[in-house]
């Protein structure tokens, strides 16, 4: 399965990116053959909706599941409704998130865990 | 002619200065086009006679016709639609009222539905002709609003425009077409940058232009050496006075306490149509 880890560079010893929507890349990492692929977050510098089209570009290219520091109340409903799993609240290096993900380490995030717009440093 | 009142900078005094001049000049109309925070009126203290939402259309989907292609999505400039499992989601907050999805959807299968999101009040004080818009509480689109306050222009008047503060589309929306700006300002480092800033929207407009300094005791001489550089006329200088303080805190027009403030707010006027007469 292929799964999206908000990036904060374009290899697994990057940090996770706690911001979902606006975090600069993506790490399309597929657990089948454990290759991965890094893809800039085009979305990162939008006026508005940053997370609406991340999320948007995640179901496109067929993940399954996210895995990011937190997700807005907007990206929430999108990622719901393209059946993509959340797992938030993560930190640390790609590659620790990559392996807490296969030992089952993470739980599902069954809401949004932060409001609009937190992502662009406002609380 | 019509005078607009912007500033790039906020709390610098653009309703005082927007308030004094239509109190000291005769066949007045005065627009609040800060529709976020509108407060002319607590200055003005006007009659109401009219009350009118203000409505932009928004996308609502006909799920008959609708087969989740996505091309409502791909032509969504604001990102206020996403279509995942051939299901599209509205972010009606997001939508700007463009009509793209409506336009673009090869089955016609988006109908628009009004979605309010402000009021326009007009109204009267004496001499003085006003109108101003409201923008709803969690409401992020201003400048439909704006539009809609600025159809009220009544071109057998003078036309008094408090435009709100920064130098994104609220203000363009408020300024645009207008005669003459009047940029109010404060003698600060804060109130210089973006003083620079709203002069570059105004000479990108091509408005001819002219800076009023409101306390203009304070901060320093930088903003009279920028406006000597860039050859911009400086049309008044209000020092800072704990009297004007407190007359504005009272909600209180300072022309009407401060009668001598009126002759110099006639004045200004005199300045502008001779800058605009050349």
């Amino acid at each position: 399965m292929k799964i999206a880890i908000t990036s904060s560079g374009t290899t697994l010893q990057s940090g996770v990116d706690p911001r979902f929507g606006r975090c600069p890349y993506y790490i399309i990492y597929d657990t089948e053959n454990d290759s991965f692929e890094a893809i800039e977050n085009k979305s990162s510098l939008a006026g508005g909706g940053a997370g609406i089209q991340a999320a948007q570009n995640i179901s496109d290219m067929k993940a399954e599941a996210v895995i990011t520091g937190n997700v807005g109340p907007n990206a929430f409903r999108v990622l719901s409704a393209a059946s993509v799993k959340i797992y938030s609240g993560a930190t640390g290096s790609i590659k620790d998130a990559i392996e807490k993900f296969k030992n089952g380490e993470y739980e599902e995030t069954t809401g949004p865990d932060v409001g609009s717009h937190f992502g662009m440093g406002r609380k | 002619m019509i005078i607009s009142i912007a500033s790039g900078k906020g709390g610098t005094g653009k309703t005082t200065i927007a308030t004094s001049l239509a109190l000291s000049l005769s066949n007045v109309q005065l627009l609040d086009c800060d529709v976020e925070e509108p407060n002319c009126h607590i200055f003005i203290r006007p009659i109401l006679e009219s009350r009118n939402p203000v409505s932009i259309p928004v996308p609502g989907v006909n799920q008959d016709k609708c087969d989740g292609c996505g091309r409502c999505q791909e032509v969504c400039a604001y990102n206020a639609i996403a279509v995942v499992n051939k299901e599209v989601l509205i972010f009606s907050e997001l939508c700007h009222g463009c009509g793209s999805c409506t336009y673009f959807c090869p089955n016609d299968a988006i109908e628009e539905i009004n979605k309010k999101i402000g009021i326009i009040e007009t109204g009267r004080k004496n001499e003085i002709q006003f109108a101003h818009g409201k923008l709803d509480i969690g409401m992020m689109m201003s400048p439909p609003v704006i539009r809609a306050v600025r159809k009220h222009i009544n071109k057998k008047k003078t036309v008094i425009i408090d435009a709100p503060p920064g130098t994104s589309c609220p203000v363009i929306t408020a300024i645009n077409g207008t005669d003459f700006v009047i940029l109010v300002t404060e003698p600060t480092p804060f109130g210089l940058n973006d003083l620079s800033l709203a002069v570059e929207v105004v000479r990108k407009l091509g408005i001819p232009f002219g800076v009023i300094i409101n306390r203009s005791d304070l901060g320093n001489k930088k903003t009279d050496e920028y406006c000597v550089r860039e050859n911009i006329p400086i049309l008044m200088r209000i020092p800072f006075s704990k009297k004007i303080a407190e007359i504005y805190s009272r909600g209180d027009p300072v022309v009407k306490e401060l009668p001598e403030y009126r002759e110099k707010f006639q004045g200004l006027y005199k300045k502008i149509k001779e800058i605009k007469t050349g």
